[in-house]
């Protein structure tokens, strides 16, 4: 206990010494691991802002909306970095945050942005995964997935963010006819994770043929470990797409600081980390270009996705008609 | 008689401690809600799975244990300590690593489906209820096992001599002596595998193959962080804990300390001649739980080399952690198990934390704390304070008998010369508990090292315990290096269960 | 002296009434047929069974408020009469404080008792490795730093031989001579050998003491069948 007692209090100590101004970013857990985005982005906004850029991880982008909840309005946060479109209208009603300011950001997604409040940071498509060695012809939509008897992997909607997507995306595609659609993948359905770590990690171990992730995953395999069997499937029924936003605090005790960040966010310094630390489509796409191998990736030929309007009236509706399908 | 001999205000006070952190952090979930909440259809339908995989999974470990614990207990071989050990290893790991070892076995292109391939027999599927408690008896037999053992051990050598003497052969030990002892022993222990198993959520998750697989803690995170529908998250917690305190005192209903008097101190011999499927079981039950061990191991040695700085500061938090959660756990549980002696019922408030279910603890503590204090800042001490509160069960679990036992054997001397309070504790009770100690100490230390739990709520702002560092590295494609990071959890949570047993059995 | 005010022990079923007083010091034997309740009689001094009514008196007083370690009374038991984990000395040091707080002077008086049991020397072992005789010198070396006025001796040299627990007895004899000593025994001539006098306990009823020879030698009816053909 003293020992905890006594690191702690170096943490106080050493944050209470620093003279500089301090912002206070909430993110999610893998955003900040070494192999993360953090660090690298952490170091190019301290080499200009005079400020000291401080991480707090909080799980996923769903623990990070309830962790700002649960604190209100005396929140430590400055900014919020890591919830999603599925996320933004809860987050957005709790009236905690602040508009970016920004009038027309000049921004690389495949739809439309106008959010006064939330900036998106990266993007990309839900998409399943396979390895093409084993798998050389995965199916391309979610009927031939229904009809084979290709095996995946998915993650929970009530506590995975693609997991949730995948939700949105069959609902986006199917309306009405989703929990029908659910009910013909039951059986091809291996399990469903808490996360996607867990997911993908079963798949990497050979545990079924297709696990649900993003199209850029693939790049992360050439481009890391120099593999080039993995792929990612565009469905005809097109993808859905993820949209990673931030936003600041209403209550932030930095103002101009968190608005400097969320400038720095759509620069070369944070965009150029995106694609290979986040494996992820950057916002802006940087001044050199994506990395070499990103053009290797599988590109959509429609992109889903429900206005975080839309998202937050079905979510309820999608996530019974889905218990309630696989369940059966 | 001897109740009153032995000091129940610090037990008392570790109850208070216990009853106001548990059921305190549940209240201020509940206070914190918008309005009242109702539990729907499909609430009452992972009611219901929690309570049927629980009890599979707590009668299969405990029905599994015996003959393993039997077997360990009658027969001497070479490394058989260590055999014992090393099979308690599946209950520190974190939980994914676990399971992706389990599935190296069981898994689609595990051992097992190669085998059957191999034979031109279809595959078999781990996913399902039967994966469930295929994983909870994978995590719970070694607990088991040492829970029996400690039974089998109590049993003075004298008393075996006695039956040797009287010519007993194995049936008439097992009725005169080890039935008494599985009677008292049995029912803690499947309270404590069914108490685990009632607040499995990503092993349930993971393995239940969708979502009938839904258990009350995935209940209460889906009303967290899903709907943030705290009302109902307080509910759903109330209910798991009604339910929990239900089967510990049902548990404390028919557990009952067997009557054996006490030794010398001997060590255990046996006479009886020991039948050769003894073997059999040592050899299923060591398979079953090394192998997977053995595959993290195998695996995860590559990415050693993957790991980065980072893992060391992780270790050392971790460590940092374990030990100081390792002097909480005692310091609450020891006067619990004495205070059970003078107020009946006392170390049922030690189960307590186990019916918790972790979320809302976590929870619960940051809404307490987080009106005066940067929740981030007391990261170490929190996690540390939570992961005494989640090995308290087992600590007591542990103890309570052994005071029991020795009350048995030393009371009416201790009271005759007259030996109360501090002076009892001190010369009576500690020194003879001491292997108790050992073997709770090792588990507390190691069950912190592994738990991944509620440091999210607190996490820090750089670094973290080991098993969120694992957990950050399977988030971003590391899965090697996380494999890495997971055989250096396993070694350090072994040595440090090890250590703290060895030091217990040193004093036997 | 100890008395006993129309005492009425219960356990279970079982019954034993005693009323009578006996003078201290001096060994007074509690012979009778086994499961007469001659324990159980040594229990109700030592402070282990409550009486059901009545009342233990040690000089005039009550002893019945006191827990058993509070009693004037210092127990050797037949069993478990030292605690495994302890040497000895500690043992026996146990007998002065039961914190075991020892000043010199304390260290001394058990060095003492120690050698006046027989076992200078030996204060470091633990019990595993003392023999049956010895374990009962420790305990007897507690008895006698204790200085208590009673000493209840439950059979605790049973399972010696005969000339070993002979030699225990006189050594009781030698060493406690200041004492009450209540020994229960099931031979007739250890009591002979080192009992002036016996309380009988048969058929739910403690008798006051007589003295142990007339005892022997013209027993009472309840007595007569448990000597059975013995001189």
């Amino acid at each position: 206990m003293r020992l905890a007692f006594i690191a702690a209090g170096l943490v106080v100590g050493t944050s209470a010494l620093a003279d500089t101004p301090v912002l206070t970013v909430y993110t999610y857990d893998s955003f900040v691991s070494e192999w993360g985005p953090g660090p690298v982005v952490e170091a190019a906004f301290e080499e200009t802002c005079g400020c000291d850029l401080q991480f707090v991880a909080a799980g996923d982008g769903a623990a990070l909306l309830s962790r700002v909840r649960l604190e209100g309005e005396r929140s430590e946060a400055d900014i919020v970095l890591g919830l999603d479109t599925n996320l933004t209208a809860a987050a957005a009603e709790t009236e905690l945050f602040a508009p970016h300011g920004l009038t027309a950001p000049e921004l690389d997604l495949p739809i439309a942005w106008d959010d006064p409040t939330f900036l998106p940071f990266d993007w990309g498509y839900f998409a399943f995964v396979h390895d093409a060695e084993k798998l050389p012809e995965p199916p391309t939509d979610f009927k031939a997935l229904a009809k084979s008897d290709v095996s995946i992997l998915i993650q929970d909607p009530r506590s995975s963010t693609p997991g949730l997507g995948l939700l949105m995306w069959v609902k986006a595609a199917y309306g009405d006819e989703a929990g029908a659609v659910w009910e013909s993948l039951a059986d091809n359905i291996v399990t469903v994770t808490p996360g996607w770590s867990e997911a993908y990690g079963l798949f990497l171990d050979g545990e079924a043929d297709m696990v649900l992730s993003y199209t850029t995953s693939p790049a992360y395999h050439l481009i890391a470990e120099d593999d080039p069997t993995k792929g990612a499937v565009a469905f005809t029924e097109g993808n859905y797409l993820q949209v990673e936003v931030a936003g600041m605090l209403a209550g932030t005790d930095q103002p101009e600081l968190a608005a400097q960040f969320l400038d720095f966010m759509l620069t070369d310094g944070f965009q150029g980390a995106i694609p290979t630390t986040n494996w992820m489509y950057p916002a802006k796409t940087p001044s050199g270009g994506l990395p070499e191998g990103f053009e290797t990736l599988t590109i959509p030929e429609k992109a889903l996705l429900l206005s975080s309007k839309d998202a937050a009236a079905v979510r309820d509706d999608a996530v019974r008609e889905w218990q309630g399908a696989l369940s059966q | 008689m001897a109740g009153r001999a032995v000091p129940v205000i610090p037990g008392g006070a570790a109850g208070a401690l216990v009853v106001g952190l548990t059921l305190g952090t549940l209240a201020a979930v509940a206070l914190r809600a918008d309005g009242p909440a109702a539990l729907g259809p499909a609430d009452w339908a992972a009611v219901r799975f929690t309570l049927v995989q629980a009890v599979l999974s707590a009668v299969l470990s405990v029905a599994l244990a015996i003959p393993v614990a039997r077997a360990l207990a009658r027969r001497r071989f070479p490394g058989r300590q260590a055999l014992v050990t090393l099979m308690g290893a599946p209950f520190v790991l974190p939980v994914i690593v676990a399971i992706l070892g389990l599935l190296a076995v069981f898994g689609r292109g595990g051992i097992v489906n190669q085998a059957l391939a191999a034979l031109e027999l279809p595959p078999i599927s781990i996913y399902g209820l039967h994966g469930v408690v295929l994983a909870h008896v994978f995590f719970n037999l070694p607990l088991c096992v040492r829970l029996l053992l400690q039974g089998w051990s109590d049993i003075p050598a004298e008393r075996f001599r006695l039956a040797a003497s009287l010519g007993m052969g194995p049936g008439e030990i097992r009725r005169q002596l080890e039935t008494p002892m599985l009677r008292a022993v049995v029912p803690g222990a499947l309270a404590v595998v069914f108490l685990i198993c009632m607040t499995s959520f990503a092993v349930a998750l993971t393995l239940g193959g969708g979502p009938r697989a839904t258990t009350v803690e995935l209940a209460i995170y889906q009303a967290f962080r899903f709907d943030f529908d705290l009302g109902r998250a307080a509910l759903l917690g109330g209910l798991q804990m009604a339910l929990t305190v239900a089967a510990g005192l049902l548990a404390l209903w028919f557990a009952r300390t067997p009557a054996f008097g006490a030794g010398l101190d001997r060590p255990p011999q046996r006479w009886d001649a020991a039948p050769g499927w003894d073997w059999v079981w040592i050899a299923l039950a060591a398979l079953f739980l090394l192998v997977p061990m053995a595959m993290v191991a195998i695996r995860g040695a590559e990415g050693i080399a993957r790991l980065e700085a980072g893992v060391w500061s992780a270790l050392a938090q971790s460590l940092a952690v374990a030990l100081a959660a390792t002097v909480l756990t005692l310091t609450l549980a020891v006067p619990l198990a004495i205070g059970a002696r003078r107020v009946r019922g006392l170390d049922v408030v030690g189960y307590l934390p186990i019916a918790a279910s972790a979320l809302v603890l976590g929870t619960g503590l940051f809404i307490l704390l987080f009106p005066f204090v940067d929740p981030g800042q007391l990261t170490l001490p929190v996690t540390a304070l939570v992961n005494a509160l989640l090995a308290l069960p087992f600590a007591v679990r542990v103890l309570r008998p052994a005071v029991d036992t020795i009350e048995a054997a030393h009371g009416r001397l201790a009271d005759s010369l007259g030996l109360t309070g501090w002076s009892r504790v001190r010369w009576l009770l500690l020194p003879r508990l001491r292997p108790a100690l050992g073997f709770a100490a090792g588990l507390s230390a190691a069950l912190a090292m592994g738990d991944l739990g509620v440091v999210t709520l607190f996490a820090p702002p750089d670094g973290g315990t080991l098993p969120l560092y694992i957990f950050r590295l399977m988030g971003s494609f590391q899965m090697e290096a996380a494999g890495g990071a997971a055989v250096i959890l396993l070694a350090a949570s072994l040595a440090l269960f090890l250590t703290f047993d060895r030091w217990g059995r040193a004093g036997a | 002296m100890l008395e006993f005010l129309n005492v009425n022990l219960r356990q279970g079923d079982f019954h034993l009434s005693a009323s009578f007083s006996v003078e201290a010091p001096g060994i007074v034997a509690v012979i009778g047929p086994s499961g007469a309740g001659k324990s159980t009689l040594l229990a109700a001094v030592s402070g282990f069974l409550p009486p059901d009514g009545g009342d233990v008196l040690w000089l005039g007083e009550s002893l019945i408020p006191l827990s058993p370690g509070s009693r004037p009374v210092t127990t050797v038991f037949q069993d478990q009469n030292l605690f495994p984990h302890l040497t000895a000395f500690q043992n026996v040091g146990l007998g002065l404080s039961p914190r075991l707080k020892l000043s010199s002077e304390d260290r001394g008086a058990v060095e003492d008792a120690l050698a006046q049991v027989g076992l200078a020397g030996l204060g470091t072992r633990r019990p595993a490795e003392l023999s049956g005789g010895q374990a009962g010198r420790v305990a007897l070396a507690r008895a006698l730093v204790r200085a208590r006025p009673i000493v209840c001796l439950d059979e605790p040299f049973s399972a010696l031989g005969p000339s070993l627990r002979h030699e225990m007895l006189d050594l009781v004899g030698e060493v406690l001579s200041d004492a009450l000593v209540l020994m229960v025994t099931h031979d007739p001539s250890d009591a002979r050998r080192s009992a002036p006098r016996s309380i009988v306990v048969a058929d739910g009823m403690a008798h006051a003491p007589k003295e142990t020879a007339a005892l022997l030698d013209d027993p009472p009816e309840a007595l007569r069948s448990y000597l059975g053909a013995q001189p």
